[in-house]
């Protein structure tokens, strides 16, 4: 492992670059995307809800790597010439964002019906009960699901490596090809992806302790 | 003009019929006492009148806004008619002076010092003003209900529903309920729609009684002659004797 650390250091760090880059893009538009269609699914309107019922069936049910791969190829094609990179990323957000909004809506749901309804009997609009009232004790019933699905979007991450991202993975197997170190290399990208994902595990922890003693 | 006017009212859940030709008028300031068997439509017919229950047919007016038209804007008619549910409801993410304080400052644009001394007089009202940096969770079931009652009553409503305000407290807590409860009743311009299972508090601070069962007023009496004299309709008449005897 210290070989190879030592020989392709600098590789593995501008892997280990891309692929937070990438997770820190794809989590922040996953969250706005998924939470959007969460509330879609919730709304009373009844084509805004089959519209959130549409796209989260359909894109948590394709493979990530075929949802990447139709970025890859069908935007290059017909829309912009683009890099594996934000292929990659686009395609990593479009499919985080529906396992996004399926946690986000079952979290709205979670929250008594009765909140609703005493903030609309206090007079409030929809969204300033939503806002105010239901979103707030939604979102901290939805940390710890949420929190999986980032590390799972850290690890799905890897999916850049099939469109020549230059994520971790990427630099990894090109590293395991050419040094013939199969097993150190693979190593190597394994702790690097622990040393992403482990603290954005106990920073969820975390924050859901917080959250908890807030509400004690 | 009347406060609440019914006329012909029927709601239907699918082919359940909830209420059957509802007629009745409340007048400002009055009190009146909803009772019956559960299943009658006592809860049904409260909740349609600040709209939380639509309508199928017939005309209903609340502070002369008509509930059956879809044009009405529901949040105008509940800015002046409170209401208090049988499960209190508190916000469980704000704090009780928070509660309180929430619906005027987003709804009504009340200015944050006004609001808060409004706040803590309701709060001395209700006798919890020690409690106002308090969470929901930390409270127990009558002083969430009387918190409850203050959230109401920071809108300065012209009307307060209360849906079985009592029947999910312990025994020993119904009291000071009913207690802030008998306050708000004496003053003569407020008016109260109250579902409830509590005899001696409809008796002491109804004006009128109404008995329903099957969806349908049966009984609509003077407080007074419903309790010392006897309800015409048989099944009131009955369903009293039971909730009487003990």
């Amino acid at each position: 492992m210290i070989n190879i650390i030592a020989s392709h250091g600098s590789e593995l760090l501008s892997g280990l670059g891309q692929t937070v880059l990438c997770s820190v893009i794809a989590l922040f538009f996953s969250l706005i995307i998924g939470s959007m269609f969460a509330i879609f699914e919730v709304l009373p309107s009844k084509v805004l809800h089959t519209i959130g019922r549409i796209y989260v069936e359909v894109v948590r049910n394709i493979p990530l790597l075929v949802v990447t791969m139709f970025f890859y190829i069908v935007i290059p094609q017909y829309v912009a010439s683009i890099n594996g990179f934000v292929a990659g990323t686009i395609g990593l957000t479009i499919y985080t964002s529906a396992f996004i909004a399926e946690t986000v809506r079952a979290g709205i749901q979670s929250v008594s019906g009765g909140q609703m309804e005493a903030a609309r009997s206090n007079g409030m609009t929809y969204w300033q009960a939503m806002r105010y009232i239901v979103l707030p004790q939604a979102f901290k019933i939805v940390i710890p699901p949420l929190g999986n699905q980032f590390i799972n979007l850290v690890k799905n991450s890897s999916v850049l490596a099939f469109v020549a991202g230059f994520d971790l993975m990427y630099v990894g197997n090109d590293i395991a090809s050419t040094s013939f170190d199969t097993i150190n290399s693979y190593l190597v990208v394994g702790v690097m992806y622990l040393i992403i994902t482990m603290p954005l595990s106990y920073y969820m922890r975390y924050l859901e302790k917080r959250t908890n003693r807030g509400a004690a | 003009m009347s406060m609440i006017e019914f006329h012909n009212v029927e709601k239907y859940y699918g082919k359940f019929h909830a209420l059957t030709d509802i007629n009745l008028t409340i007048e400002k300031g009055e009190t009146v006492v909803l009772i019956g068997p559960s299943g009658s439509g006592k809860s049904t017919l409260i909740r349609t009148i600040n709209g939380l229950e639509s309508i199928n047919s017939g005309q209903l007016v609340v502070n002369g806004f008509d509930l059956a038209s879809k044009k009405t804007n529901m949040n105008k008619i509940r800015r002046e008619v409170g209401m208090v549910f049988q499960h209190f409801n508190l916000y469980n993410n704000k704090s009780v002076l928070e509660n309180i304080m929430l619906a005027p400052r987003v709804v009504l644009g009340r200015k944050d010092d006004e609001n808060k001394k409004v706040a803590m007089e309701l709060l001395d009202l209700v006798g919890l003003a020690d409690k106002a940096e308090s969470m929901p969770s930390m409270l127990s079931g009558g002083q969430k209900q009387r918190i409850a009652i203050a959230r109401s009553l920071a809108m300065h409503p012209k009307c307060i529903l209360f849906d079985e305000p009592t029947s999910a407290l312990d025994p020993e807590m119904i009291d000071d309920v009913l207690n802030v409860m008998k306050k708000i009743a004496k003053d003569s311009s407020m008016t109260m729609v109250v579902v409830t299972h509590e005899m001696g508090f409809a008796r002491e601070v109804g004006d009128r009684v109404i008995f329903m069962d099957e969806g349908q007023i049966l009984e609509d009496d003077q407080a007074k002659e419903f309790f010392d004299g006897q309800p015409s309709n048989e099944r009131a008449r009955q369903f009293l004797s039971k909730i009487i005897k003990h």
